[in-house]
């Protein structure tokens, strides 16, 4: 089948077969070797004041940081690849955090403060039973299937809403932003039953297994890792199959795709669906690295920085949301130990200077014909 | 003579000619001596009689400045002793004892004063009584309500001790008396009634007059209902007018000029911290003209914010025409950097701002209602705002110009408009209004780096439901919503109200899209 001559400026690479090439695959399956292998023996191994030692923190740090790569990279699909601007995923975050919780607080047993087998802060609120909506707690399965579940339906149900009614642009990205902080306000009543503005924290095991070891720490990582890896070829597969070629139409001219006899709902539902449940995987990772949650990962804040990490790396590269995420929580952890007061100042600029100046990112920078040479290059052959 | 007797005997001269019972001095050994159950029993008879001889006694009394000697009671002041009874000098007896009182006595005197203001010949002083009373009476002042009633003239004041006597009769141990009561207390609006027969409700065995209270609770009920129906109006109507101060500025930015700016929250935060500048410049070095710094104040905050938004316009918002989702995501990074350097400059503190002494307090309108100035003062403020603008928009050349670029930018700028210089001003006047905005918020709330942040959500729900492109729109949201909100409120409690609104204008979109007003058009982008 011969590909016809596409009228735009950008030539859509069609790949069959393999999904990456020789150097692509290679390249993941570093990522994974160093995931699996070389950051467990570097901390786990190597001794403590050994140059080649990585610390507990740095695992930690870099564990979170993969599960914001997690959002940037489903912020990517809905974002990068659609053109859908969420301000809400926080939200699908937090809940797969909640969900994960739960499990915690109740593995939490009678070790807690008032040694009851209800968590704290129900004792505390003078609860008597567990209400309703915590009746699976005890099940890790159940909760698991919970995690994706609930953020999956959510998101379904506020997608079919909107899509069906043709919401889109800064409609949808403000309705979105009003979705999260309702749930922030839920969150935050006690009679929710989420532990209000307090949430839940002071985890002590997860399956059974004590939770604060380097062991535990280094096997998160792990997880955290290869399931960002295995969403990163997830997302490549989709972006490279027709379906993706649907959805990155839908970004280029609804109108149009429409006219052509496709019906965009079912796209956007299911990229949007998927994109939320990803998130809520994120979630759960991040919960017992972090060892806290609670309501201050739904405000709109939350989300619209995930919007800056995919922004930063670069929309519709599936490499550059993840780049991004690194390049400003690394920034982050650096600014609020070394400048905490300068840190607001340089995520503003960020914000601006990427919109105003990068508008494909890090990697689009890197990408340009000769790369960041190039760009002096061509500035220097301008002024001449 | 001691200044305190000259009363005395002024009423007991009177006594000589008015045929009234008078204080005899066994009377008044008794109210100050003996058990204190007899004492209270001899009080209420005596204020029973009415004599206003008894109100300095009962004063010096609750002052401790009265002995007993041999049934006798004297009043002891500097040294000099004087029969309680008559006023008459006295040598005081070597026997003679301090009165004690306790807290129960006390009490039965502090209402003994008040009940004896009801004979008073002063009205105020009557009505004032009467307020006193309304806490403390019972059935031993019955006698004297009542004969104060039958001589009372004025029919307001007559009204009031009707409902005061109705409220002592409520506890009677008559069932066909506590009735009576509750039938004559059904015509109250008060907000204590209401408690009271809600008390009495709960208490209540006899069904007959459980059922008469409960009638007279849902009249009283209705009665009051009127007032709260108009106090939930009104405090939505005032969020409505904030809500509007806040969204009429981004009515113009997003509305008319398609940008979305989340920085909008923190232009308000401007205006709010230049109120503040203002108001410490003025207690500074005019304390005399404090109450006016307001005045001051509002054009402050309008050029302060609309400067920082025409620098805001020229520097980054200009090149990201026609790119909402960019815009929104830069004038993010705008709002951190402006709150922290608020935070830099001012301290992450919030700092206080002082209302002008005319706008505190309020006006009462039904016994329970009352409308603070301040909240008044914003809804005026509102409204002429909002009138300001539309005449900004639909009469003045900068109005003409600001629809046309809107309409038909290429068109506008084919027939000469400069249109980059109109984008300018009318993001200017959209920060400008934000800075107003920001200057009647710091009057009813904290002024902190983290003002905006809280409105910035709302204001945009209020500018969406509304509709782009319309004032009119704008106006209806921001009043519906705040008339909305506030009637959730008392239904389910603030948080779930403001869930609720949110959800609710979620729905709505997914009906009307467009907002409530959609400006009509063949664009199958629409």
């Amino acid at each position: 089948m011969k590909t016809p001559d596409l009228p735009m400026s950008v030539v859509l690479e069609q790949k069959r077969g393999l999904l990456l090439g020789p150097k692509g695959w290679s390249a993941v399956l570093a990522a994974v070797l160093v995931i699996a292998v070389l950051v467990p023996v570097l901390n786990l191994v190597v001794p403590d004041g050994h140059a080649l030692h990585l610390s507990d923190y740095a695992v930690t740090l870099t564990g979170k940081i993969i599960c914001y790569a997690i959002c940037a990279l489903a912020m990517d699909l809905i974002w990068g690849y659609t053109g859908i601007l969420s301000l809400g995923h926080g939200l699908f975050f937090a809940l797969g955090g909640y969900g994960m919780g739960m499990y915690l607080m109740r593995q939490i047993g009678t070790d807690g403060n008032y040694k009851s087998e209800l968590p704290d802060f129900m004792v505390f609120l003078n609860w008597q039973a567990l209400p309703w909506h915590w009746a699976l707690s005890d099940l890790f399965i159940a909760q698991a299937l919970l995690i994706v579940l609930v953020p999956g339906a959510l998101a379904f149900v506020f997608g079919w809403f909107a899509f069906r009614s043709r919401i889109k642009g800064v409609y949808f990205s403000i309705i979105t932003t009003a979705m999260t902080f309702a749930a922030m306000l839920l969150f935050f009543r006690n009679e929710t039953g989420f532990g209000g503005n307090n949430g839940f924290t002071d985890f002590k095991r997860i399956l059974g297994v004590p939770i604060a070891t380097g062991q535990m720490r280094v096997l998160l990582f792990v997880i955290s890792g290869l399931v960002l890896v295995a969403f990163y070829l997830m997302a490549r597969a989709i972006v490279n199959s027709k379906y993706g070629r649907v959805l990155q139409a839908i970004r280029d001219a609804e109108t149009r795709v429409m006219f052509t006899g496709y019906s965009p709902l079912a796209y956007k539902l299911s990229i949007w669906t998927l994109s939320a449940v990803m998130c809520a995987v994120a979630g759960a990772l991040y919960v017992p690295q972090v060892g806290i949650i609670n309501p201050s990962e739904m405000s709109p804040a939350a989300s619209i920085e995930i919007a800056i990490w995919t922004a930063v790396g670069g929309r519709a590269t599936l490499i550059g949301p993840i780049v991004g995420a690194f390049f400003v929580n690394g920034a982050k952890s650096w600014f609020t130990v070394a400048f905490p007061e300068f840190w607001l100042y340089f995520l503003g600029a960020l914000f601006i200077a990427v919109t105003l100046f990068l508008p494909n990112g890090i990697i689009g920078l890197l990408r340009r014909p000769g790369g960041i040479a190039g760009l002096f290059r061509r500035a220097t052959e301008k002024r001449t | 003579m001691n200044f305190r007797v000259a009363p005395l005997l002024l009423a007991w001269l009177l006594c000589l000619f008015v045929p009234a019972h008078a204080l005899t001095p066994e009377e008044a050994g008794k109210i100050a001596a003996g058990d204190s159950d007899e004492r209270i029993t001899a009080l209420n008879a005596a204020v029973t009689a009415g004599d206003p001889a008894l109100v300095p006694f009962v004063r010096a009394l609750l002052d401790d400045e009265v002995k007993t000697a041999g049934g006798k009671a004297y009043i002891v002041k500097d040294g000099k002793a004087v029969e309680a009874a008559t006023g008459a000098a006295a040598t005081l007896p070597a026997d003679a004892e301090d009165v004690v009182n306790n807290n129960r006595m006390r009490r039965e005197l502090d209402a003994a004063v008040a009940a004896l203001g009801l004979v008073s010949t002063d009205r105020a002083a009557r009505a004032k009584a009467i307020a006193d009373l309304k806490d403390q009476a019972d059935e031993g002042k019955l006698p004297l309500i009542e004969k104060a009633e039958k001589a009372e003239t004025d029919a307001v004041l007559k009204a009031q001790l009707a409902l005061l006597r109705a409220a002592v009769l409520i506890s009677s141990d008559d069932a066909a008396k506590r009735i009576a009561a509750a039938k004559a207390l059904s015509g109250s609006s008060e907000p204590a009634t209401r408690s009271l027969l809600l008390e009495r409700l709960n208490a209540e065995s006899d069904p007959a007059v459980k059922a008469a209270i409960q009638a007279a609770l849902d009249s009283v009920q209705s009665q009051l209902a009127w007032g709260e129906k108009l106090g939930v109006l009104f405090t939505g109507a005032s969020l409505g007018s904030i809500l509007l101060l806040v969204a009429l500025g981004l009515a113009i930015t997003y509305g008319l000029m398609g940008v979305i700016n989340m920085a909008h929250g923190e232009l308000m935060m401007i205006g709010a911290y230049a109120t503040y500048v203002v108001q410490n410049l003025f207690k500074a070095h005019l304390p005399g003209a404090f109450d006016w710094y307001i005045v001051v104040a509002i054009p402050v905050a309008f050029f302060t914010s609309a400067l920082v938004g025409a620098v805001l316009e020229r520097s980054v918002i200009r090149w990201l025409y026609g790119r909402p989702l960019e815009t929104l995501l830069a004038t993010w990074g705008i709002s951190l950097v402006l709150m922290q350097a608020v935070r830099t400059m001012f301290g992450a503190q919030n700092v206080g701002v002082e209302n002008p002494s005319w706008m505190s307090g309020g006006v009462q309108v039904l016994p329970n209602l009352v409308l603070p100035y301040n909240r008044i003062a914003i809804l005026v403020f509102a409204a002429l705002v909002l009138i300001g603008m539309a005449l900004l928009i639909s009469r003045t050349r900068l109005g003409l110009f600001v629809r046309g670029v809107t309409q038909n930018r290429r068109m506008a700028s084919c027939v000469g408009v400069n249109t980059a210089r109109v984008d300018m001003y009318a993001f200017s006047l959209g920060a400008g209004i934000a800075g107003l905005a920001g200057c009647a918020l710091s009057q009813v709330g904290n002024v902190g780096p983290d003002l905006g942040q809280g409105y910035i959500v709302d204001s945009f729900m209020v500018v969406v439901l509304g509709g782009v492109g319309q004032l009119a729109g704008t106006v209806y949201a921001a009043l519906g919503l705040g008339i909305l909100n506030k009637l959730l409120e008392g239904w389910a409690g603030a948080v779930l109200a403001k869930i609720m609104v949110l959800v609710f204008i979620v729905v709505f979109i997914q009906k009307r899209p467009q907002g409530l007003f959609a400006v009509k058009g063949r664009s199958a982008e629409a």
